[in-house]
């Protein structure tokens, strides 16, 4: 047993020395054997736990060989500032396929527009408020589709690939295929202000003018939810990656999430004392940014739903890039922060601004690439951010260099894989595991029995002091001893209660909630 | 000023003819696949369905005797090889790959009881009710395909005339001995006409022995007073006999545990043993409805077939309490006899409307040679289905399996019988004096003594 012991602690001083680029192919901490009484289960976890230890030693070990690109950056020198370099300067500097990436296309008169990439970051979709679309091949620099819907045009999305995407317009939303062709109109929608779509479920969300959320499957046209937010009309809608929950920003200053499965939002919390302008989410699933109408862009850490940071400033729109820079507009002003060590403090990296007069609708990081995109009233504007994509990709989760046939393959294949929307909750390793046990079983009958026998022996067994004048009499003694019984009693009763509904007492002055939260706890009665 | 951006070629990330293979390239950091826990589960209940849909176990039928099939046998040294006998007196061998008759060993007059080939795989053993053991040379069958041979017979190489009728006979590994039974246990040399040793304990008659792969010199048999008696050649008497409360049809040694072994119960379960330790017995396998007829274990000892009177054969893991298949068709009569074969890969069983029926071994394996994709996708499928197969619905349909209305009934019976009857024991515990009842686990319940 000792000796199992301090076998099982080596291997987890082993994972302990794991590099750190090695320890993020863990996917979290091993499984604590030493609170486990099953002598077999042990043996058998941890020879698993020894198992992903060398899988995840040996992921890191081939890193040098499957991903030979490096991931870019920016550095200042001496006096400069990152924040200084122009884009120009930048232009100079980088090599000459890079240079190519940036470009400025003015379209004066069907803007402001919609920037939209697809997944691996090759295709982009651009929608301008008066009905005009482009479908641009971006490695090629070639413009497949153009075309109008001569209505407006709220917001554009694509779905699992190039071949379809889906166009919020004055009334309905609108799926359309490469070559242009309306393939569906989506009338139970009503008229969409913002569209987002799940890839892994196939799900298209929308939030209409009358703040109803829809969500409806493109493979079968089923219509898996709706629901009415009931916090008024907003166009602030953004999906989290990390578990597809969608977060709506509401006039109220309220940032709500939901899920396709239950009615009311899963979580409601207050961020911005005025309207929520914008919402992004960090890859990783642990962090979001949002932005108010009260000159204050937050950072959440949405694991405790705690505000992590608060810096002032407006932004109409805001993205999180593969590598965590953060994009924001302002006007005709683009700015990106980037995270400086640890503890997610944000500080401004890059900066950018438009020709005055332009107004900055969108902004959107392309993925895999150094790229950000942004949608503005003039047109549309590509600017390089250095370290803001993936330099690495993996050919069977999203592929800029995709043949037609690898795209059709894959199509075949997220379909088979293509997820319930039940899978889709604020905890996503949820799945699979099991139900902790109740910390503390309430104590049985005859416990409570022997607690209370207890009390009572200890109440009777007290001995008065002998005190003159008649109180000492055996009637007062044995009426004291009573009352001492009955308190007895009656203290154990209000203990029992207190521990069996520990909530109902403690909820009311919210003094468990996090702060952001408090403030939405019920008030006393007084 | 320092600075890099991300820039690819195109030409070094597509093929450069279309001859080439497309290039693939790998990231395996856990933050671009997102939601993987669910993406496994889908996976793996996918996987759960597919299986379900592939499972068709059945791969043939090979008919040619006329009457029940009473006994198989195996050829340790050739794959594609079984022999059968019949009630009828005919014995035949059979090519597994063309499933059809390769010779006849014609000459019993009655029932053949027993097959049993050497391990070489030269000779072949029979015995029947006609009191007579037949030693014949196994053919080279390999040359020779099945159309042109079917009316090949074979001459029995020595015929030894016995005093008793035989009920089942097996071949010593190794060595040119085997052991018949039938009223009493005679051991035999190829070479002579007489058996060399005989053993008895009781007057019942012995219904099966079996050979200890391990150890050369024991052997098991068991008997119609319900025992199962083990033996060892070197002694002069038997060695240990057990009285099980119901008779053992037969039984089979585990292969790559040699001091294990499986007796086939006329109780409808099958007991797992330890020859060293049989007071009571590792596992009790239970599933089947009427009486286990016949048993074998696969050569990996990992699994074993048993064939039922209930018209059912059953696999189960070596250490399972229930059944982790069930195969039956609608034409199947009980099943007298099965065999593992010698890769581990297919199940026979001979029943008794005259029909020996090919079964695989694993109900949804892809049969022939698998791309070292598809045996790579395969084993991925496994893995998640492993993973997840706690999960209620991954459960129900990696467990579920459709079972003929009469099993499905007589199950259910059973079950109500089983816990009647524990209700009533319960009962009567709870109204004797503490103590004047003590528990005793169903596993001993079954054994009334052991003997030395």
């Amino acid at each position: 047993m000792e000796t199992e012991k301090l076998k099982v602690g080596a291997e987890h001083g082993k994972f302990e020395e794991l590099d750190p680029k090695a320890k993020k192919y863990l996917r979290g901490d091993g499984a604590n054997l030493e609170a486990l009484l099953d002598k077999k289960l042990k043996g058998q976890l941890s020879v698993k736990e020894k198992l992903f230890g060398q899988s995840a030693k040996a992921a890191a070990m081939t890193e040098k060989w499957l991903m030979p690109t490096e991931h870019g950056y920016l550095e200042a020198e001496g006096l400069e500032k990152t924040w200084r370099i122009k884009q120009e300067t930048i232009l100079q500097e980088v090599d000459i396929i890079s240079s190519r990436q940036p470009f400025d296309m003015v379209l004066k008169d069907l803007g402001p527009y919609k920037v939209e990439y697809t997944l691996s970051g090759r295709y982009m979709l651009v929608g301008g408020r008066k009905g005009h679309l482009a479908l641009i091949d971006l490695i090629t620099m070639n413009l497949i589709k153009e075309f109008q819907v001569r209505e407006t045009l709220r917001d554009v999305v694509f779905l699992h690939n190039e071949q379809f995407f889906a166009v919020a317009q004055k009334k309905y939303p609108y799926i359309y295929n490469g070559h242009g062709t309306e393939i569906h109109c989506l009338k139970e929608h009503g008229a969409p202000l913002r569209l987002q779509f799940l890839d892994k479920h196939f799900l298209l969300v929308s939030i209409n003018k009358l703040g109803q959320l829809h969500y409806q499957d493109v493979t079968t046209g089923e219509i898996v939810a709706n629901y009415r937010t009931g916090l008024g009309r907003t166009d602030v809608m953004r999906v989290n990656p990390y578990n597809s929950i969608i977060s709506l920003g509401h006039v109220g200053g309220k940032v709500t999430m939901w899920k396709p499965t239950a009615s009311k939002p899963l979580v409601t919390m207050l961020c911005h004392h005025g309207p929520v302008t914008a919402i992004a989410f960090h890859r990783s699933g642990h962090l979001m940014a949002t932005a108010g109408v009260d000159r204050k862009i937050k950072l959440w850490d949405i694991r405790k739903f705690q505000a992590l940071r608060t810096y002032s400033g407006h932004a109409q729109s805001l993205d999180f890039s593969q590598k965590g820079l953060l994009a924001m507009s302002n006007g005709s002003q683009v700015q990106i922060w980037r995270d400086s060590g640890e503890n997610h403090y944000y500080r401004r990296y890059m900066s950018h601004s438009m020709a005055k007069g332009y107004q900055v609708g969108k902004v959107c990081f392309r993925p895999y690439e150094d790229v950000l995109g942004i949608g503005h009233s003039m047109g549309i504007t590509s600017i390089l951010v250095p370290g803001s994509g993936e330099p690495n990709f993996d050919s069977w989760v999203a592929n800029p260099y995709e043949t037609k046939q690898q795209r059709r393959e894959k199509e075949v294949h997220s379909l088979l894989d293509k997820l319930q929307p039940e899978t889709i909750m604020l905890d996503p390793t949820k799945i699979g595991t099991v139900k902790p046990l109740r910390k503390k079983e309430r104590p049985n009958r005859a416990e409570a029995e022997a607690e209370l026998d207890a009390v009572v022996e200890k109440a009777k067994s007290i001995t008065f002091k002998n005190k003159t004048k008649g109180r000492s009499k055996p009637s007062k003694k044995a009426k004291k001893k009573e009352e001492a019984v009955l308190k007895a009693k009656r203290t154990l009763g209000e203990h029992l209660q207190a521990e069996e509904r520990p909530f109902k007492k403690l909820k009311p002055d919210g003094a468990d909630l996090p702060k952001s939260l408090q403030r939405f706890a019920k008030k006393k009665a007084s | 000023m320092k600075v890099k951006v991300i820039s690819r070629s195109t030409d070094e990330f597509t093929r450069e003819r279309s001859q080439d293979l497309q290039k693939v390239f790998r990231n395996y950091d856990p933050n671009i696949r997102s939601q993987e826990r669910a993406v496994e589960y889908t996976r793996a209940l996918k996987a759960a369905k597919l299986e379900k849909i592939f499972a068709r176990p059945f791969i043939g039928a090979m008919d040619g005797h006329i009457d029940a099939v009473s006994c198989m046998a195996k050829n340790p040294n050739h794959l594609n090889g079984i022999f059968s006998g019949s009630v009828d007196g005919d014995i035949r061998l059979w090519s597994l790959t063309s499933r059809k008759t390769v010779c006849h060993f014609p000459g019993h007059q009655g029932n053949v009881r027993g097959l049993s080939v050497s391990t070489d795989g030269e000779t072949l053993v029979s015995c029947g009710t006609d009191s007579t053991v037949r030693l014949w040379t196994v053919p080279d069958y390999r040359n020779k395909s099945a159309g042109e041979s079917a009316g090949n017979a074979v001459a029995p190489i020595a015929v030894y005339v016995w005093k008793h009728a035989f009920w089942d006979v097996d071949h010593q590994w190794g060595q040119n001995i085997f052991a018949t039974v039938g009223a009493q246990v005679d051991i035999w040399d190829h070479d002579r006409s007489e058996p060399v040793n005989t053993f008895k304990w009781g007057n019942d008659t012995f219904i099966s022995v079996r050979f200890n792969p391990g150890e050369p010199d024991l052997f098991a048999t068991t008997s119609s007073d319900r025992s199962i008696i083990l033996y060892d050649l070197r002694m002069s008497s038997p060695a240990r006999k057990l009285i099980m409360k119901t008779r053992c049809n037969s039984l089979s040694w585990n292969p790559m545990e040699p001091m294990n072994f499986t007796a086939a119960n006329e109780d409808t379960n099958c007991y797992s043993y330890d020859a060293r330790k049989m007071d009571e017995p590792k596992c009790v396998h239970a599933d089947h409805v009427s009486a286990v007829m016949d048993i074998d274990y696969s050569p990996t000892g990992r699994e074993f077939v048993t064939g039922s009177y209930d018209r059912t054969v059953r696999i189960f893991n070596y250490n399972g309490d229930h059944s982790k298949e069930i195969y039956h068709t609608k034409r199947m009569q009980r099943v007298f006899c099965v065999k593992y074969t010698c890769d581990g890969s297919y199940v026979i069983s001979g029943s008794d409307d005259t029909n020996l029926r090919l079964w695989k071994a694993k109900a949804s394996e892809q049969l022939g040679i698998l791309l070292p994709r598809e045996r790579r996708k395969q084993e991925y499928l496994d893995a998640v289905k492993d993973r997840y197969k706690h999960l209620p619905e991954v459960r129900r349909i990696v467990r579920h399996r459709h079972l003929p209305k009469p099993i499905y009934k007589a199950a259910n019976l059973r079950r109500t019988m089983i816990g009647a009857e524990r209700k009533k024991d319960q009962r009567r515990r709870a109204h004797s004096a503490p103590g004047s009842m003590p528990v005793q686990p169903f596993r001993k319940r079954r054994i009334i003594k052991e003997e030395e």
